[in-house]
């Protein structure tokens, strides 16, 4: 009894335990508030601001500070169709991807058993390859005298007689190189699911179909919006692709943006034409995810 | 279609079997299940009783034998073609979907228009109709249960099959549980088929019980039937608690006399199952008067009796268990009526056990005398009489 008293007296002088645990969690967080701005919000301010230099007349690639918006509409009107054609590339691999990976997550979640993480280890493994790499790898695959594009060929599939250098190659590099990150929020939310809702689909008279349609499919959705998340968006900023294996006409919003800032050093364009394709993914993710209903996943 | 009347057929289940393996989880099972009965399968985990059921289901299929619906061969039919519904060991309710679309599954997957009306009229069956519009998750265990027998039940099906359907819910909702339960099948005279590990709950809501031991029935029957009167080792040790000697039949006529350690027991011969000379000699506790051993002259000569000193005794309120050990180092178990207030024995007492021969029975003294007692319980006891001994 005579100990517990001055551990009594020396406790109502310290602040209370909620205040110091808030004070600890403010100074937790300052590592990674200092990198967000010092790494994200400050250089994202600095694009916006580049995004609206005025050129230094008589002196080309020097710019000033300014508040230019026309240089928005230069940007937009000049590589609109590379906008759109991200767009629809990205829609399009985003969408194979999920047909590809939907039954081989599945697969692996309900019917690999003890293969699993075997076979998960097999999904991840190509990223230990360098993603520059892979893609030279593709131009091999689908080059004018590989087995695929005879094969096509042959059987008259090909409108331009070859696969490399046209956007064919460039959805399918996509398709490729993203695929993984399409799996494994699949097999994250199928692998949640009891075995039991499946068998109790089928007693109560659904079909395999139907238990798929009504019971499998819709708890598999969040995986579903965020796999075609983490698909979609790093293929609609993709340039690498669409440079190896692509012509110039297959060009991206990347490849303009890249092309804009390293060869005509036109910087306020090149600025703005981020700054669009930075707000257009953000109403695109996020009237999606509103659609999909499922605001908890992000 | 157009009768009121639900069609009704008995289960048959012939011959069925399923290995896993070299191991066979049920072993040549031949059952006829009556319609519109509450049946338990009564067993300890890894007894064949749950892959019976999904057998039946249609979830897992025989390596051999049949089972038949009334005349419908049904032992290939998928599940979603089965007149038989399951209630789910914990529900297995589906989380995307409200409780009234839960319930309403079975009835759209059959391609019924008119849902609404069964439906709310089911939910009102398990008194859930006002929480038609919540998710599962926002439901009690005891809730979410109902909903899950709900969504069976409104497929009308010829049978209802229930996985432990009450092993998720703690003790209290689980006894009111059991007579919602048997409320309900008495209402819609539906076929239950119950799959449980809890004894007490197999007798208490089921009319007909069968104990299942390694893939096979060990005995079937009403359950104060079996109770009273079981016919092995087994159902006698799991099915509430037996006090077995093994003993020697020394006389065998109308009345079977057995002689054990100097004593001597008798029973009816028809409440004798052994077919040699060897036998374990049974009674149930509650079957056992306590007397102190100086009362011992208040015995009736025709009863069997045990002597004994007082390990332990354990009050609770309705009654008093005693345990008492033999001169043969064996503990016997009795349960007396708190009839009378004080005046009870104490531990260290010399006492009789005494009771009606007509409360003896006699069973085959070939098997293990153990048998049914988990090897926990076991090694309790083991543990308890060599503290004792000391």
């Amino acid at each position: 009894m005579a100990h517990a008293i001055p551990t009594v007296v020396s406790g109502s002088a310290a602040p209370p335990p909620a205040q110091r645990r808030s004070r600890t969690g403010y100074i937790l967080l300052f590592p990674g508030i200092a990198w967000l701005l010092v790494f994200f919000a400050i250089p994202l301010v600095t694009l916006f601001a580049t995004s609206l230099q005025v050129p230094v007349p008589g002196k080309p690639g020097y710019f000033e500070p300014g508040l230019q918006f026309s240089n928005y509409a230069t940007a937009m009107s000049e590589y609109w169709p590379q906008f759109v054609r991200s767009l629809v590339y990205a829609g399009i691999a985003t969408a194979l991807a999920l047909v590809i990976a939907y039954p081989l997550a599945y697969f692996i979640a309900m019917k690999a058993g003890a293969w699993r993480s075997f076979l998960l280890v097999l999904v991840v493994a190509p990223m230990f390859a360098s993603f520059l790499l892979r893609t030279y790898a593709w131009k091999t695959i689908l080059a004018d005298d590989g087995w695929i594009t005879s094969t096509l060929n042959s059987l008259h599939l090909l409108p331009d007689h070859r696969v490399l250098n046209t956007g064919i190659a460039v959805v399918a590099g996509l398709t490729y190189n993203f695929l993984p990150f399409m799996i494994l929020p699949l097999y994250a939310s199928l692998s949640k699911i009891d075995p039991r809702l499946i068998e109790a689909g089928g007693d109560l008279y659904a079909s395999p179909i139907w238990t798929f349609a009504k019971v499998t499919w819709p708890l598999s959705l969040p995986g579903v919006v965020a796999g075609t998340l983490l698909t979609f968006i790093p293929a609609t900023g993709d340039y690498i692709n669409a440079q190896l294996l692509g012509s110039t006409k297959d060009h991206m919003i990347g490849n303009a943006i890249q092309i804009n800032f390293i060869q005509f050093r036109d910087y306020p364009v090149a600025s703005a034409l981020s700054f669009v394709l930075m707000a257009a993914i953000l109403i695109l993710v996020f009237s999606y995810i509103r659609k999909s209903g499922t605001e908890e996943i992000v | 279609m157009s009768t009121a009347e639900h069609r009704v057929d008995d289960l048959h289940l012939r011959h069925l079997t399923k290995r896993f393996g070299e191991t066979a989880a049920v072993d040549d099972l031949t059952l006829t299940i009556a319609a519109g009965s509450f049946f338990a399968l009564l067993g300890a985990s890894g007894c064949g009783k749950t892959t019976t059921l999904r057998m039946i289901a249609g979830l897992e299929d025989p390596t051999s034998g049949s089972i038949h619906i009334g005349d419908l061969d049904v032992t290939n039919v998928p599940p979603h073609k089965r007149p038989v519904n399951t209630v789910f060991q914990s529900y297995a309710l589906f989380p995307h979907l409200d409780i009234f679309e839960n319930v309403a599954f079975g009835m759209r997957r059959r391609g019924l228009k008119d849902v609404n009306g069964p439906v709310m009229s089911m939910l009102e069956l398990v008194e859930l109709a006002p929480l038609a519009r919540r998710k599962p998750a926002q439901l009690s265990g005891g809730q979410q249960q109902r909903v899950a027998v709900a969504r069976a039940l409104i497929n009308r099906p010829d049978v209802l099959l229930l996985d432990e359907p009450l092993g998720a819910l703690d003790l209290k909702l689980r006894r009111q549980m059991q007579i919602e339960l048997k409320r309900i099948q008495t209402e819609v005279g539906t076929t239950f088929v119950h799959v449980t590990h809890d004894q007490e709950e197999a007798m208490t809501m089921a009319d007909t019980v069968a104990v299942m031991n390694s893939g096979r029935i060990e005995q079937l029957g009403h359950p104060a039937d079996i109770y009273e009167l079981p016919r092995t080792a087994f159902v006698a040790n799991f099915l509430g608690q037996a006090n077995l000697v093994e003993a020697e039949i020394v006389s065998a006529s109308a009345e079977v006399v057995a002689q054990a350690h100097g004593n001597t027991f008798t029973l009816p011969g028809d409440r004798n199952f052994a077919k040699h000379k060897q036998v374990i000699v049974g009674v149930r506790p509650e079957k056992l008067t306590v007397l102190d051993h100086f009362n011992a002259h208040l015995v009736p000569d025709s009863n069997n009796r045990v002597t004994g000193r007082v390990t332990d005794v354990s009050y609770a309120g309705v009654s008093t268990q005693y345990v008492v050990r033999t001169p043969w180092e064996q503990d016997f178990i009795a349960f007396e009526q708190n009839m009378v207030v004080g005046d009870r024995c104490e531990v260290g007492d010399e006492v009789v056990l005494h009771w009606s021969p007509s409360h003896t029975f006699g069973l085959d003294g070939t098997q293990d005398v153990n048998a049914g007692i988990s090897a926990e319980a076991l090694e309790e006891t083991r543990a308890a009489s060599s503290l004792g001994g000391e």
